[in-house]
């Protein structure tokens, strides 16, 4: 983590305690989780108590504490998605990656994350992988998508 | 870019662009919403102008990515001006030969026109497709011909005309207008926006805020997001006229972190209307000042509640408080905020430019204006829907969405999202809107209407929806927190088989607390689908808890799945793909499925293409 990289974000906002969730947001965008040392730095240049920037990083669904995997598999669960067979989906990335949903692969391949809805309501049951959008999956077809990223690592992983 | 400095400026301006875009000019507009953006939408788009430049007709024919169409069913989408001809299911690689036979010989390709799934009828035009046919897209229809990354695309359709218009009524007339028009709140509760707007205006304060509510979080529900995403420039004009009416200089907009593409366009447009003067000092020379920032959610479905959504604008957590004194008169910052939701917003110019009387010309009494639905679940033609209030369920579900997927049976349809509650088919006939689903004890909510048919299990709704709220809960108030926790386990209980009649006794005991002891909406709707299901499906939770049986064979612990020897004609696949290695069976001859490894992942019922896998 490049602290430097941290403190441009904060400045950017002028140190103002209004725009701590932005802040937050934005370190967030940069290193994909919320390091300690970063919420340590925020909350010295913004003169907000420690406790407070964890409360918002806890309260908030969207921050993470954890550093995450190359690959984010989100799976959505908005209702539209549910009653066509979401569940089916967490739990065949479950059985593939073996860890459970908003777990991280040892490796820090993966991670499954669930959403409670992306608005793509239409495509459900809908699962995103770093921003891209699979539509209409079923646990054959999620399968398959993440075999291929398996093997796409395996192979990088080799050379 | 120059500043137009006044509306006689604008209409000046406004047909420049116009002649830069004559009447029937040839244009392949294709929809770039997010859905149809997962299918590849870009991809088309990049095909197109590769394509149209190769042939060099890239000056001839206009190419323009648009916002949602609305029919997320069928994408890609594609729309020829002038005529209007609809291609549907579009990929990249159709691309050359659409350009080759349509664009350049003008012969239309009956393959990618629309194919109603029951009478097998194809469609050419858009407006002959059932899905379009029955609705009334005042909102949405510029989604269609618009870019919404070019503000002159809006100018040209006559955006900002309803702006110049309000400036020139003055602030009392165009409170007036929209009160006549009783535009009622388009996120849920449909309190009258020009009431509203009164009260704040009226607060004495030397500080005023604006502000739009983007945070939609009702899961199965995107028409705020299709139109931040399509229209931006509509909610940026609708919430300038109001500023200027409740004298206001400063708004915001706030908007769910979920929602990468609509931030986007919203950051785009609220730059280019700062560019043209729709925004800043001295709007169109009238003194006005006005800009607005954008806020991102940080994902808590509790911050769409409006003193929870301000408490996060302030950089605070968003818990929500007591409203002993509203919003409008003590909001953001103390200060009087007035807070409507995007379609809200996207209304008012409309109301500006045609007037109050056309408005409540359309929809239903007390009700007027459309209302945009996100019509999804099991249903043909999932998409976004745009009404006049007051049109029955079954004209939505039947003549709009096409029917059940598969020509299943309906079972319900719940509205209102979380916070609603589920309508059945006896209740097919009613008219949608506001006060006519609250009597039914569901609610509009922001438009969601999720469809549901015969393998949807009800309890399992009920505890879906509970487990949302409960994870939601932002924790305030005990009987929110541990109420619904515990009332999520009352119902876990019953789809596990654990339940009994007790279970029923608790569950309508502990609602009736849940929603007294809450303080936000949140939690006092929160019972909302349990007691309704419960009201309307009572065989279906007596099922799981006298026979052991979930009747729509979805609850995992009370179904078996078993193979039709009859159907199956032993093709390996389930076999193979099973993770337990529970199904045995040689080549050409029925499998069976051996009950003690099964764990009812129901991967061989997706992957059978004899539907030779019974689950029951």
């Amino acid at each position: 983590m490049n602290m430097s990289n941290i403190d441009a974000i904060i400045d950017r906002y002028d140190k103002a305690p209004s725009a701590l969730l932005a802040i937050m947001q934005d370190v967030q965008d940069e290193e994909r989780y919320l390091p300690k040392e970063a919420m340590n730095r925020i909350s010295e240049a913004l003169k907000i108590p420690i406790s407070r920037v964890y409360q918002m990083a806890t309260f908030f669904e969207s921050f993470h504490l954890e550093p995450r995997g190359k690959y984010v598999c989100t799976v959505c669960m908005g209702t539209a998605c549910h009653v066509r067979g979401a569940q089916r989906l967490v739990e065949q990335l479950e059985r593939d990656l073996d860890v459970p949903a908003g777990q991280t692969t040892k490796d820090l391949m993966f991670t499954i994350e669930e959403v409670n809805c992306v608005g793509a309501c239409a495509l459900g049951p809908l699962v995103i992988i770093n921003g891209e959008y699979h539509g209409n999956m079923t646990s054959g077809s999620l399968q398959k998508v993440v075999k291929k990223l398996q093997k796409t690592e395996a192979a990088e992983g080799g050379n | 870019m120059a500043k137009i400095k006044d509306s006689k400026a604008l209409e000046t301006y406004r047909a420049e662009v116009k002649a830069a875009r004559p009447e029937g000019e040839k244009t392949i507009a294709v929809c770039a919403g997010t859905g149809c953006n997962a299918y590849g939408a870009q991809k088309v788009v990049q095909a197109f102008r590769d394509e149209l430049k190769s042939r060099g007709l890239d000056q001839e024919i206009r190419l323009r990515p648009t916002g949602c169409h609305g029919f997320c069913e069928r994408g890609t989408l594609v729309l020829f001006h002038p005529e209007k001809v609809l291609y549907q299911r579009v990929k990249a690689e159709d691309v050359p030969e659409i350009v080759e036979k349509t664009v350049v010989q003008g012969e239309y390709l009956e393959k990618h026109f629309y194919e109603d799934p029951v009478t097998g009828e194809k469609h050419k035009l858009e407006k002959d497709i059932p899905f379009y046919k029955h609705q009334k897209r005042l909102i949405l229809g510029k989604n269609g011909i618009i870019d919404p990354t070019a503000i002159d695309d809006y100018i040209a359709v006559g955006g900002y005309s309803a702006l110049a218009k309000a400036l020139g009524m003055g602030p009392d007339k165009v409170l007036e207008e929209v009160k006549k028009a009783n535009l009622r709140g388009r996120g849920g509760g449909g309190f009258p926006a020009g009431r509203k707007w009164e009260t704040c205006r009226n607060a004495p304060s030397d500080k005023r805020y604006v502000i739009c509510n983007a945070d939609e979080g009702d899961p199965g529900a995107f028409m705020d997001r299709s139109v931040l995403e399509g229209n931006p420039h509509s909610v940026i004009e609708g919430m300038i006229i109001g500023a200027f009416t409740i004298g206001s200089d400063e708004g915001y907009v706030y908007v769910r972190h979920e929602y990468p593409l609509a931030v986007e366009r919203l950051g785009i447009a609220l730059q280019q209307a700062r560019e043209k003067g729709f925004l800043g000092e001295d709007i169109l020379g009238s003194g006005l000042k006005f800009d607005i920032k954008i806020n991102r959610g940080g994902g808590a479905f509790v911050c769409g509640e409006s003193t929870a959504l301000m408490a996060s604008i302030e950089g605070k957590v968003g818990e929500p408080r007591a409203k002993h004194i509203h919003t409008v008169v003590s909001g953001l910052n103390n200060k009087p905020s007035n807070l409507n939701n995007v379609e809200t917003w996207a209304n008012v110019p409309l109301i500006i430019e045609k007037g109050a009387d056309w408005y409540t010309s359309i929809g239903a009494p007390n009700n007027p204006g459309t209302k945009i639905f996100s019509l999804v679940g099991k249903v043909n033609n999932t998409g976004l829907v745009e009404a006049p209030m007051g049109m029955t369920l079954r004209q939505i579900i039947y003549d709009v969405g096409g029917g059940i997927v598969g020509g299943k049976k309906f079972k319900a349809v719940q509205t209102g999202g979380p916070s609603g509650g589920c309508l059945p088919a006896e209740k097919l006939d009613l008219s949608v809107d506001f006060d006519t689903l609250w009597e039914e004890g569901s609610m509009m909510g922001s438009g969601g209407m999720i469809v549901m048919d015969e393998r949807t299990c009800m309890v399992d709704v009920a505890k879906y929806f509970l487990g949302f709220l409960k994870f939601e809960s932002c924790g305030k108030c005990t009987t929110c927190r541990e109420g619904i926790k515990r009332l999520h386990e009352l119902v876990e209980d019953i789809t596990k088989g654990k339940g009994t009649e007790e279970h029923l006794k608790a569950i309508e005991d502990l609602a009736d607390t849940v929603e007294a002891g809450s303080l936000c909406a949140l939690g006092t709707t929160a019972i909302n689908p349990v007691r309704s299901t419960l009201k309307l499906f009572r065989d279906e939770y007596m099922a799981h808890i006298k026979d052991k049986k979930c009747p729509a064979a979805v609850c995992k612990d009370l179904i078996t799945f078993t193979i039709d020897a009859e159907a199956c004609t032993g093709c390996l696949v389930c076999k193979k793909r099973c993770p337990q290695e529970a199904i045995l069976g040689k080549k050409k001859e029925p499998h069976t499925i051996i009950q003690e490894k099964c764990i009812q992942c129901g991967i061989c019922e997706d992957v059978c293409k004899f539907d030779a896998v019974r689950v029951q």
